[in-house]
Order: structure tokens, then sequence, then C-alpha cells
């Protein structure tokens, strides 16, 4: 995993909000590096940065100082106009209240963003439904935002937030408005595009969701105090549960 | 003890010989707790004298076969009706290890929870993998599935058994913010740092700006 370069690197990442005696300091120099097939959780308390660190991942918020570095493009230091061709060709963002498009079919939304990066409606169209075949989400593809439950609208999401050539998801509370049967199933579609190459972040407070994940990050006061590594294969169950 | 009950549940299906009722106890469990041959002819031979199993002739290889008595499916029938007795806590390590730490001198209570809190996401993470691959194996079907349904269900257990601690572990740590927030000054210069001895760097942390949104109802 090592010798790959990593689709998102954050660089001491810092971010201030406010200035003198109401200073805070939502994030104090967060390192983090996420590779290809790897899905990261990021848990902490309300009020300890995941959303801060995920929205500026995103290029959606600037940091105070340190780097974002998207595929190769750091986008602390890109245009406008370049940060705007990232977001619409790297990065898929997912959010709690699934934010799709009420007034477009669920190929429609999968496929604006490829359309606003220029494809052709048909091509777009194409791309979008081989996105929701391969999640094995073909049979919504025709339905509106409003005839879907709410698990469905959310991997509809992630298969807007992966379509084309995109390999970047970032997710903040996905599972947050899902009961927790649906949670899972949402948790289980991002858990397999990792698998399948793309990168992960995940934002829960939730153990069980985060459990789905390679390495969970834990912050605290916007620092990050420690991590843990999933077990290879075969020292799963070895004893350690004996003990239970 | 549950494996005693266990054996007998195997037998209601029929007659089994001693190996083979480990092996379909350790399928059944995913191997989470392992049998070895000795405890199970050891158990046998206990629920033989009890009178409710009795040696039943050989199958074809030679195996001696054991099966289940009246006596062995009115206890097995009695077991799967009581329920498991939940009013005797077991002694729980972690819970005495968090009772002892508030306001121990030599140990940061805020760093006990986060390293019990790291190894049980860990475990959650090991198990919710096994449980993605025992989904596939229990939707794929198969001569195994009985055997695949029993083992996700054990490892969903062990993911609410984590799920439940990772999720009190944070209720405590949010606690201890609350109270050392609350915590009445005893005259010192410092008023949140000295008044708060239980929790000592739970209670510095909280002189920092940020920290006051940590200690929100909110935080969990």
């Amino acid at each position: 995993m090592s010798t790959q370069q990593p689709v998102l690197q954050l660089q001491n990442l810092t971010r201030v909000h406010g200035a003198g005696a109401t200073e805070v300091h939502a994030l104090r120099g967060i390192d983090l590096a996420v590779y290809p097939g790897e899905l990261v959780a990021v848990m902490g308390p309300s009020g300890s940065g995941k959303s801060t660190l995920l929205t500026i991942a995103g290029g959606l918020d600037t940091p105070t100082s340190g780097h974002v570095i998207v595929e190769n493009t750091d986008i602390t230091t890109a245009s406008v106009k370049e940060l705007a061709a990232l977001r619409r060709r790297s990065i898929g963002y997912v959010f709690q209240d699934y934010n799709l498009i009420p007034a477009l079919t669920a190929a429609e939304n999968v496929a604006l963003p490829r359309e606003l990066d220029g494809t052709s409606a048909r091509k777009a169209r194409v791309e979008a439904l081989a996105a929701l075949e391969e999640m094995g989400l073909g049979h919504l593809a025709d339905r509106f935002p409003d005839e879907m439950s709410g698990g469905q609208q959310q991997r509809v999401a992630i298969a807007r937030a992966l379509v084309g050539d995109r390999r970047l998801v970032l997710a903040d509370e996905p599972t947050g408005a899902l009961d927790s049967e649906t949670g899972e199933s949402v948790l289980a579609l991002l858990r397999s595009r990792c698998d399948a190459g793309a990168a992960g972040v995940l934002v829960t407070h939730e153990p069980r969701f985060a459990a789905w994940a390679d390495r969970v990050v834990f912050l605290r006061d916007g620092a990050i105090v420690d991590q843990t590594v999933r077990s290879e294969a075969d020292s799963l169950l070895s004893g350690q549960v004996a003990e239970a | 003890m549950s494996i005693r009950h266990g054996l007998l549940a195997l037998l209601e299906r029929g007659p089994r010989y001693g190996s083979q009722l480990r092996t379909e106890f350790e399928s059944r469990t995913g191997s989470t707790w392992p049998l070895n041959v000795g405890q199970v002819y050891t158990t046998l031979g206990r629920l033989e004298r009890d009178g409710m199993v009795a040696q039943g002739g050989r199958d074809e290889a030679g195996h001696e076969l054991y099966t289940i008595t009246d006596a062995g499916l009115t206890e097995l029938r009695t077991w799967f009706e009581k329920p498991v007795d939940r009013t005797s806590p077991a002694r729980d390590e972690l819970a005495i290890k968090l009772a002892m730490a508030v306001g121990a001198p030599c140990v940061d209570i805020r760093d006990v929870i986060q390293s019990q809190r790291r190894h049980t996401v860990k475990a959650m993470q090991d198990y919710t993998r096994l449980k993605a691959q025992a989904l596939l194996a229990v939707e794929s079907g198969g001569a195994r599935e009985r055997d695949d349904v029993a083992w996700l269900l054990v490892l969903e257990q062990l993911i609410f058994q984590t799920e439940a601690e990772a999720r009190w572990l944070d209720h405590c740590e949010a606690r201890l913010i609350r109270l050392s927030a609350l915590a009445p000054t005893t005259g010192s210069a410092t008023p949140p740092a000295a008044a708060a001895p239980a929790a000592p760097a739970v209670a510095a942390a909280a002189t920092d700006p940020t920290d006051a949104t940590t200690g929100t109802p909110g935080a969990r």
C-alpha cells in the first residue's frame, strides 16, 4: 500500500476560526494520508474538528495553514478554476442529507457532475447507468429522489460521488439520517467501492459504522490523538476473544 | 455451563460421536470459544453420568455414538426456556479499572479510556470484516448455510457488545468533562484544573476554549 501515491494528503493542517479572545483552533496540525483502496474513519466528539477536516479536504473551506493534496494537486494553492475542476473530477462528497437534486432522476443526478465537466449528455448518461448498475442500483435509475427511501438515495449519492474517474469520496455522517440496518447497507457499499480501488474518508461518531473502515482516526480538540489499524486476516479471533 | 447444553442441542438432531460434536460446535460459533476433544469427552461423560445422554452403538467407521435421552431433552428445553441470568453481573475488569482510575494519582483516566477505546474499536473492525464475509456466505446459500447463520449471530453479538463498550467509553469521557466543568472551585487561581482531582487532564483540557464545545450535552 505504501508504494502507492496517496489520493489525499493533509499536511500540518490548521484551521482557526475567529481572532483574539474568541479565537478557536478547530484543527491543530493534522497530518493524514489516504491511499487507494483505503477507507479511513474519523471519529471524535462534537466539536473535535471532524467536519472541519472533511470540508477542508474537499476544498469547501480553506485551511489557516498547511496543505491539502488531492491526486498530486495542492488545492490550497490552486486557482479557483483549478479547484472547481478538481472538485468536479476528483472529489466526491456524500452528505448526511443526501443532497440529490429533487427535479432530476437518480441517473440524471449521477450524470450531472460528468455533464458539468463537459462530457456529452449521452455519454454522461451511459456512465451514470454503468455506475448505478455496478453498485446494484440499476433498478433505481429512473426514480426521482422522493420516490426512493433514504438508504436508496444515499447509495445513489455514493454512485454520484464516484462516477467517472473520481476515486476520492468524502462522507460526512452519511448514515446520520438512516436506521441502523440501512446505515449498514450504505457502509457496505462504501466499503465495496474502496475495495474496488477508491479512497474514502468517513466522518462518524458511531463506532459501529467506523468499524467498517481499514483505519480509525481519533480526533480530540482538533488533533489526531490516536488511530487503529485492522488486523490481518490470520490474526483474527486468535485467543483474544476466548477471554470474553 | 453452556458447553453441556450446546452438546445436548447438537445431539437433539441425532446421534453423534465426540469429535463430530466438537466440529459442529465450532462451526456454529466460528471457533469463538474453541473446544478440545478432551473437554467434549469429559462433558459427555458427565452427561452420561447424569442420565442425559447414552452411548448407543457405532457408525460405519466404528465411532462410538452418543444419543440424547428423555431427561436430556427435558434439560435442553428448560435451558432454552430459561433466560440467561443478568441480575448478578459477572465481574467486569474494565468497569473495575475505570472505577479505580477515578482520582488515581498514578494515571490519567482519559488515557485509560482512550487506550481501551482504540482496542475496542479495533476489535469491532475485525468482527465487522468477519461479519461482511459471513453475510456473503449466508447470501450465497449452500449446504453450510445453517452454520453460517449461527456464526453470523455470534459475530453480531460480539459487535453489539463491543459497540456498547465503545459508546459507554465515549459517555464516560463526556461525563467526566462535564463534571469537571461543573466542579466547585476551591479558591485556587486556576479553578477548573485544581478543582477536579478526579480527572486532571480532562480538567486541564477544559480550560482550553475549543474544549468547551466537547463538553456540551450534544457530545457523545
